[in-house]
């Protein structure tokens, strides 16, 4: 039997979601797959293309890769719109040929809407849904200063974000009376316009723009309906997006009132072989514009083609959880409380800038809606009372209210019922995460991956995490956060303790807040706290029995109980005299010589009784410690830069050496690595490092929380075209803070991934202050900074000291009869197997 | 046919940092002496040589106590061994030598078993 043919138009968010469930059903089989898409690039993921400002690329944001279509075999036409449908014969037509049908499905999304005003047509009029469209602002914005956004709401104020983002002075002007006017009320409204306007962005309401023309000052004028007017470089519209119906509309197919392709609970249209899908989908007079109700109709549509009767679209939930230029926002199910008889409690402190509201039904027994600005710590639950129909507990006030004040903490995982729906983007709910547990999934990221769970826009992430780990602790899984058997605390926690109290030895803190002696957990993990706050030397006798030995002798032990030797050589750059007093010492002590990883060199082989002998002829030369052995900064890789290459904008080494200079000897909860590259070329691999440092014609792009190692993970673009000093400040700060709030042994990579909140949480804590500590983590750093010594250099210089470098201590000529050499390529090697 | 113990002066307390180890050479080979001022006695004494790799290292490594015993945690591959049975905690098939250790004024004296035909002989 030959196969029938599938085509999809539209390459989209839902019509992407939509293959890949298809392809993976039995009817896949009896189709050829074709897809048209009007846009030039693979479908990506719209809901998150204001990350494109930030420096995320198409790739970053694609869905799939087109060897992921090849591999379906799936024909797949970009940059190809189709541009007519004929139902009779069922064929398509596009610019570039004409094509057969069977079944049809529509995915062709919306457009925005830009109102019909004169003088709407100037180049510098742009709308927000595309890459072409954010390429097309973003040339606007070169050369201009001002910016502004028609719409307040959710996507315009995501549109004002951007703008400032890319430097401008941001304005919104929204026609009705307040900000969000479709999920908030006017308290919320109000409160969302004060915290926004307090970022610096001026909004206007209830102008009604009715001309564009010339400016004077700028390059625009907005001429509104009361005589006033605002002059703007650029004007961005986001006054709503209308379903994308046209072709539906040409070709017969029965369409709403205002617009949408109307579907039934099938997803089919008024032709039986043509489907709609996503946001150009019109359902009981309802058109969806979020991407989960539109991910919903690909499932209901897959099964609906694999003759699954059952399968029925029922509507979906429109609750958002957003944060707007920082400011949470939130409004679930009923917000206007439009059902008769509903119920209002609010509850507004305007110091705090808190504002939230509960709709609840007449008998006060479910929660219809809530709008929440301010703050959205309370959404999670009350997003599960109303989605679940949970019965509200007798003081339903509590769930909104302060806990100061008698407010109920947040409903457990435990109490949502097994439907609960954990995760709407992909459909999971709480009976499906108990399931992947109960197959095997023990940690977070197995359940993820096991059931897609908080992959898509990410609501859900903090929620997912109550679930698991709640229902893990069921099964009797410890998620136990407790160091060790000696203290009943996280690094974190005992980080806290130690700071706050001003705590300076192990012995204080054990005898104090934990139990016994330590062990080899605890100890290291409270040496390096002790040394981030305090920074004494880390062989202090306080301090010398919480080393690892490598801590211990300043040096990492090799496998025969010799040690390396890795001296600093900040940025990679050093000198013949330098290298040449290496290739001495080398040469004295017979040490086998090799250039690192890391842009220096490592000297093994040396005896404990050698070590200090070895640093006192290095340290005369100039030489410092290189930490190589310590939880603490590694190298500063640089390449050459603006100094020789001809293609470098910055002098990447000297950068380099600063921050190398800067942050060495620092003791963190584990080692972290920087680089900095002269230009996007990029020769030093800055994205690999916990910190990495490109520079841009205006100055340096950073990055964050990269790794090599067992996990690679590529660094996030954290802030752009800093100056040399916001460039170090905004470096301290995040440091400090990976340094107050990381795990032990946790790299800054697996950090980040475990932040609540992640990447944005985090610039808000550094970049906007949001906590508050900036000035702390700053004079933290400083502190630590100004007590840098070279632990080699007064090791070397105190007699008390040295003494702990003797291999026998009892007979200082006896040699270790273990350590055994042979000589290979012309160095000396340990012979491998021991004795 | 008891071997005879030789009382051996190695080393003085100050040589010792409270917590933590020193390697002394002996006739019976390197041993790690430990100084654990929170115990009693407070000196304990094994062989410095790591089972596991075969290295003389154990007196580097990390003293504390895991389920009520003095532990020292091998700085190569991290096992523990008990300090007073010599036992590893992870596998109780492989245990390093103990010594009797005591203090004598400021010294520190190691028993080590003379070699038993020397024993004999005398
Ligand atoms: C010497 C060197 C290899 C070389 O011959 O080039 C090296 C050697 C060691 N590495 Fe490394 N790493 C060296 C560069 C790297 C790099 C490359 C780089 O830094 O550009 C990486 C991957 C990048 C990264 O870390 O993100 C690397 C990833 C690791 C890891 C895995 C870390 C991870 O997050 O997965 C470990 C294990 C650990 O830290 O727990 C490790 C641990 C080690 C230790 C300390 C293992 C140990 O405990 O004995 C090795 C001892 C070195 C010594 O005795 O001096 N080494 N190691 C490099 C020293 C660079 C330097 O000058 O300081
Ligand atoms: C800036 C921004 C932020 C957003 N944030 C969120 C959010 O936080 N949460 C949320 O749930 N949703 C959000 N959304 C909405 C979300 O992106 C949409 O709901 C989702 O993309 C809808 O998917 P779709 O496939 O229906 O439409 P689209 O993703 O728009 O895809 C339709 C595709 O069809 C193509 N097409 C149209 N006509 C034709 C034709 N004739 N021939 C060929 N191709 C054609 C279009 O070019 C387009 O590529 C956001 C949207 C934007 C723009
Ligand atoms: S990163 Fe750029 S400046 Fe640096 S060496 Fe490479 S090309 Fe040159
Ligand atoms: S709700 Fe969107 S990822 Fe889970």
């Amino acid at each position: 039997m030959s196969k029938k043919t599938l085509v999809v138009i539209g390459n989209g968010m839902v019509g992407h979601h939509f293959l890949e469930q298809f392809t993976s059903s039995p009817a896949a089989d009896d189709y050829e797959i074709i897809v048209f898409g009007e846009e030039k690039q693979l479908a990506y993921d719209r809901v998150h293309l204001s990350e494109y400002f930030d420096g995320s690329t198409h790739s970053d944001l694609a869905m799939g890769t087109l060897e992921w279509y090849t591999g379906q075999g799936i024909q797949l036409h970009l940059n190809e719109q189709v541009t007519g449908i004929d139902r009779e014969t069922r064929t398509l037509v596009t610019p570039r040929g004409s094509y057969h049908y069977d079944e049809l499905v529509l995915a062709t999304g919306s457009f925005p809407f830009v109102p019909p005003i004169k003088g709407n047509d100037s180049p510098h009029c742009l709308v927000y849904r595309t890459l072409d469209d954010l390429d097309s602002i973003r040339s606007s914005s070169e050369g201009a200063r001002t910016g502004v956004v028609v719409g307040g709401g959710l996507l315009g104020l995501e549109a004002a974000n951007a703008l400032k983002s890319l430097g401008l002075q941001a304005e919104v002007v929204e026609f009705a009376p307040r900000l969000m006017p479709v999920q908030l009320d006017t308290d919320g409204g109000a409160l969302l316009r004060r915290k926004i306007e307090e970022l610096g962005v001026k909004v206007h309401t209830e102008k009604a723009t009715t001309a564009i023309t010339e400016g004077e000052d700028a390059r625009l004028r907005m001429n509104f309906s009361d005589d006033s007017f605002l002059e703007t470089d650029l004007i961005v519209f986001s006054a709503g997006i209308r379903p994308q119906d046209a072709l539906a509309r040409a070709s017969g197919l029965e369409i709403g009132e205002r617009g949408g392709i109307v579907i039934d609970n099938h997803c089919t249209t008024s032709d039986p072989h043509i489907h709609a899908i996503g946001e150009c989908a019109l359902w009981e007079q309802k058109i969806f514009g979020l991407v989960a109700p539109g991910y919903t109709m690909a499932r209901t549509l897959s099964a609906v083609l694999n003759s699954d009767q059952e399968a029925a679209f029922t509507g979906a939930d429109m609750s958002t959880k957003l944060k707007l230029l920082g400011v949470d926002v939130g409004s679930i199910g009923d917000a206007h409380a439009q059902t008769p008889g509903a119920r209002n409690i609010r509850f507004n402190d305007e110091q705090a800038g808190h504002y939230r509201r509960m709709v609840i039904s007449e008998d006060g027994k479910t929660l219809l809606g809530a709008i929440l600005v301010g703050d959205n710590s309370h959404y999670d639950t009350l997003l599960q009372y109303a989605l679940n129909g949970i019965t509200l507990p007798a003081n339903p006030e509590a769930l909104i209210l302060p806990e100061s004040q008698g407010g109920a903490p947040a409903l457990g995982p435990d109490a949502l019922p097994e439907t609960a729906s954990i995760c709407s983007c992909h459909n999971v709910t709480k009976g499906d995460i108990c399931c992947a547990i109960d197959a095997g999934c023990s940690d977070l990221g197995s359940v993820k991956a096991e059931t897609r769970a908080s992959t898509g826009c990410g609501g859900c992430t903090a929620l997912l995490k109550n679930v698991v780990d709640c229902e893990l602790e069921k099964r009797g899984v410890e998620v136990s956060k407790d160091l060790c058997e000696h203290f009943p605390y996280s690094r974190q926690e005992l980080f806290h303790l130690v700071k706050v109290n001003g705590i300076r030895t192990f012995r204080t803190l054990i005898t104090q807040h934990g139990k016994g002696h330590g062990c080899d957990i605890c100890k290291p993990a409270v040496a390096s706290i002790l040394a981030s706050c305090w920074n004494d030397h880390i062989l202090a006798t306080d301090h010398v029995p919480l080393q690892d030995t490598n801590d211990t002798f300043m040096a990492n032990m090799q496998k025969n109980g010799t040690y390396s030797i890795v001296p600093r050589i900040p940025g990679g750059e050093i000198t013949p005299d330098k290298l040449i007093v290496l290739g001495e010492v080398a040469k004295e002590y017979d040490l086998y010589t090799k250039i690192t990883g890391g842009q220096r060199v490592d000297l093994f082989g040396a005896t404990l009784t050698e070590l200090p002998e070895i640093w006192e002829k290095l340290i005369a030369a100039g030489f410092e410690t290189g930490h190589a052995y310590g939880k603490s900064l590694r190298t500063v890789k640089s390449c050459v830069g603006k100094t020789w290459c001809r293609y470098g904008v910055q002098d990447s080494v000297g950068m380099a050496i600063r921050l190398e200079n800067r942050y060495k000897g620092l003791r963190a909860p584990h080692k972290f690595k920087m680089a900095v590259s002269g230009c996007t070329r990029e020769c030093a691999e800055a994205q690999s490092k916990d910190f990495g440092v490109i520079a841009t014609e205006n100055g340096w792009n950073l990055y964050v929380c990269g790794n090599g190692g067992m996990r690679p993970r590529h660094a996030d673009l954290f802030a752009t075209d800093l100056s040399d000093e916001e460039l170090i400040r905004t470096i301290d700060r995040v440091v400090m803070f990976y340094v107050r709030t990381a795990d032990r042994l946790q790299r800054t990579s697996v950090w980040m991934e475990n932040l609540e909140g992640g990447l944005d949480y985090l610039k808000q804590v550094v970049l906007e202050d949001s906590l508050g500590i900036c000035a702390e983590l700053e004079e933290h750093m400083s502190n630590v900074i100004d007590t840098y010594q070279c632990e080699w250099k007064t090791a070397v210089e105190d007699p008390e000291k040295r003494k702990r470098f003797r291999e026998f201590v009892n007979e200082p000529e006896q040699k270790d009869p273990v350590q055994q050499w042979t000589s290979e390529r012309g160095q000396r090697r340990p012979v491998l197997e021991s004795a | 046919m008891k071997a005879r113990t030789c009382w051996n002066a190695v080393c003085t307390i100050d040589d010792l940092v409270p917590e933590s180890g020193i390697a002394v050479w002996t006739k019976d080979g390197p041993v790690a002496v430990f100084y654990m001022p929170h115990w009693l006695p407070a000196l304990f004494a094994i062989s410095h040589t790591d089972p596991f790799s075969g290295a003389n290292v154990l007196a580097r490594g990390i003293t504390g106590d895991l389920k009520g015993a003095p532990v020292v945690a091998s700085p190569l591959y991290k096992q523990h061994f008990n300090l007073k049975t010599g036992v590893c905690l992870e596998d109780d098939s492989v245990m390093v030598k103990t010594y009797p250790v005591l203090l004598d004024g400021n010294e520190i004296r190691l028993g080590i078993p003379e070699d038993q035909r020397e024993a004999v002989a005398a």
